[in-house]
């Protein structure tokens, strides 16, 4: 079975973003730290744990800048076989229709079986790409799988949705599958590992030189960021110390019933 | 200019936060067109009823014994049916599990514009014309707007808008249209696993009561859950509690956990980690109990008490009985 994990770099989690002062619709991202976006993780090592049990390759790929090899080798010392980077260089803006069809395009050419994507990207949270990329190849998708069991044509798929409830499908292959985090527990990287991976294959490839048009994916981009703004700021609260445990939770009880007015 | 809206049901219930969609919607036409809604279910008919009073001029539905449950792609061809039937200006569904997949691979099938998790909505002349939407979990906003003619599709952020009673009347119709024989084939929901709780989500819960790494143990976290009973709020918790056993993996609040936007949300032996603050930061109150004064949770709470939980926690539940009881 061959295997595709559509992984992305991300800023990491305790990055400060921050808005460029002189354009409001621009972000100052050149400078932090990113790293391969958390629910990826899952999905590369549920990738491993498939192909160690079936037999077949792992590829991972990513539609990104020449800096997300970093989370390719990643992937690769993990364990998978090859990466293949497309480059988003000559996309000032992109988004997740966009990122989609580049994808469906190399899945197809790769000749992929299966396609495995973490739930969201922690960035945006759009939740959007493995969703779309299915309806593109015209296969099933399920998003947020929490457990995975795959026979040579399907699989039981199990997601969790609002209120702690489960849903199971039975799904045909191929398909693509959103990984979230109870998925499995990833495996580190060993030092060995590390070292494989830099003598492992990583392409970079083009849009252009996947047969795609450069102008048509443009036309993908539908949305304009206007300006970005920070979250309003909280006026500073009420802190209650010193007293009685007893007196400050009668307290702020009754602010939270006459000021606040929430019970 | 019409918007139609896709109207949530679960277990052949109609799902409370899809009213609000309905009041966006509303507040978007402003007497330049009308609001429509789509039930999909085994009972979508029946369903109709209760949109009845929250701005909808038309519900329509489709009702089979196999929309029962949500199906993926059943749903899916269903709803671009619709959408090509109706010719909305555009769709709004909420950011559920469900609604948000569905109109996901919708926009993908119908190469539409999509804006997920609005916290807010622009409009103008009766049309949506964008909306606002957290990033980078929260530590920014984005202004965004549509740049294409044609259908717009957009998901809203439970708890965000609310829902309003609008006067009116509203006709009920069978949305005629032939129930695709074969999208069962590549995928089937064969099962729903009920949850142990039967209270609201996390992500749509007005209240919420969280335990840290403090708590440390599962068995601890029972004073959460007789607070919660008290105030009508579900449990929730950091990934540190997770992490550790104390709490189940649906519980968790922050970045790699659930993103929630109650009215009152009460953080007990939380620190205040970035990744926590990311899922919660939009609550409109906030309540920190924890013993260290510097802890940074308190930085965003409205209200914060510098004492020790497994005695702050016991007397804000036996207070809250006697409040709630007047
Ligand atoms: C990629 C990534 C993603 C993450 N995602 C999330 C996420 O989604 N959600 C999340 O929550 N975290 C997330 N984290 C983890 C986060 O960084 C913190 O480690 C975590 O939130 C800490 O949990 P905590 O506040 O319960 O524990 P701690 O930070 O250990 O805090 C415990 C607090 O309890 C207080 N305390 C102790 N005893 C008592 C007592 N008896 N009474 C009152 N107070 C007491 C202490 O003063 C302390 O402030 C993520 C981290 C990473 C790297």
């Amino acid at each position: 079975m061959r295997i595709i994990v559509c992984i992305k770099q991300t800023p990491d989690t305790e990055a400060q973003i921050r808005i460029s002062d002189i354009g409001k619709s621009m972000l100052l991202l050149q400078d932090v730290k990113t790293i391969l976006n958390p629910y990826d993780e899952f999905a590369i090592e549920e990738a491993l744990r498939i192909k160690e049990k079936m037999g077949g390759e792992v590829i991972v790929a990513t539609f990104g800048p020449d800096s997300a090899k970093e989370q390719l080798l990643r992937g690769l010392a993990m364990g998978a076989d090859r990466g293949i980077l497309v480059a988003s260089t000559s996309f000032p803006q992109t988004s997740s229709l966009l990122t989609a069809t580049v994808l469906a395009q190399l899945v197809t050419q790769e000749q992929g079986d299966l396609v495995l994507c973490g739930k969201q990207g922690i960035d945006e949270d759009n939740m959007e790409v493995g969703v779309m990329l299915a309806e593109l190849l015209g296969w099933p998708h399920v998003n947020a799988v929490t457990q995975l069991t795959l026979t040579d044509t399907s699989a039981h798929v199990e997601r969790e949705v609002e209120g702690g409830q489960t849903e199971v499908y039975r799904v045909q292959l191929p398909s693509v599958f959103g990984a979230h985090k109870s998925l499995n527990t990833p495996r580190y990287a060993s030092l060995p590992g590390i070292m494989k991976a830099k003598k492992k294959p990583l392409d970079t490839k083009t849009v252009s030189d996947m047969g795609l048009e450069e102008a048509q994916l443009k036309n993908l981009v539908q949305v304009r960021v206007d300006h970005y703004e920070y979250p309003p700021k909280k006026p500073a609260g009420k802190l209650f110390k010193g007293a009685s445990t007893e007196s400050m939770v009668t307290e702020v009880l009754e602010l939270l019933r006459t000021e606040a007015k929430v019970i | 200019m019409k918007i139609l809206v896709f109207l949530e049901q679960r277990d052949n219930l109609l799902k409370k936060s899809s009213l609000e969609a309905l009041g966006v919607a509303h507040r978007i036409v402003q007497g330049h067109g009308s609001v429509e809604a789509l039930i999909l279910g085994e009972q979508a008919q029946a369903l109709c009823e209760q949109a009845q009073g929250f701005g909808a001029t038309t519900c329509h539905y489709v009702q089979a014994p196999s929309l029962r449950h949500y199906q993926p792609l059943l749903y899916k061809e269903i709803l671009v049916q619709a959408i090509k039937q109706l010719q909305p200006d555009s769709v709004l569904g909420m950011t559920t599990p469900l609604s948000r997949d569905l109109l996901t691979r919708c926009a993908a099938a119908l190469k539409a514009p999509l804006l997920t998790d609005l916290v807010d909505i622009t409009a103008q002349e009766g049309r949506l014309m964008g909306g606002k939407k957290p990033l980078y979990a929260g530590k920014v906003l984005a202004t965004l707007t549509y740049e294409t003619q044609g259908v717009k599709i957009a998901t809203l952020r439970p708890n965000s808008f609310a829902a309003e009673k609008i006067p009116g009347t509203m006709t009920i119709q069978a949305l005629p249209l032939e129930l695709p024989s074969t999208a069962m084939e590549k995928i089937e929901l064969t099962e729903v696993r009920k949850g142990k709780s039967q209270k609201a989500d996390l992500t749509e819960a007005a209240r919420i009561i969280s335990g840290g790494r403090a708590l440390a143990s599962a068995d601890n976290f029972a004073i959460l859950h007789r607070c919660a009973e008290v105030l009508g709020a579900t449990v929730g918790a950091s990934r540190a509690a997770v992490d550790a056993g104390y709490a189940t993996h649906d519980m968790q609040v922050g970045q790699t956990g659930k993103t929630v936007n109650p009215t009152l949300y009460i953080a007990c032996g939380i620190s205040g980690a970035i990744q926590h603050l990311a899922g919660m930061r939009t609550s409109k109150i906030i309540v920190a109990i924890n013993k260290d004064p510097e802890a940074p949770i308190f930085s965003i709470a409205d209200y914060g008490i510098v004492a020790d939980l497994f005695e702050a926690v016991p007397l804000l539940t036996e207070k809250l009985q006697g409040i709630l009881k007047e």
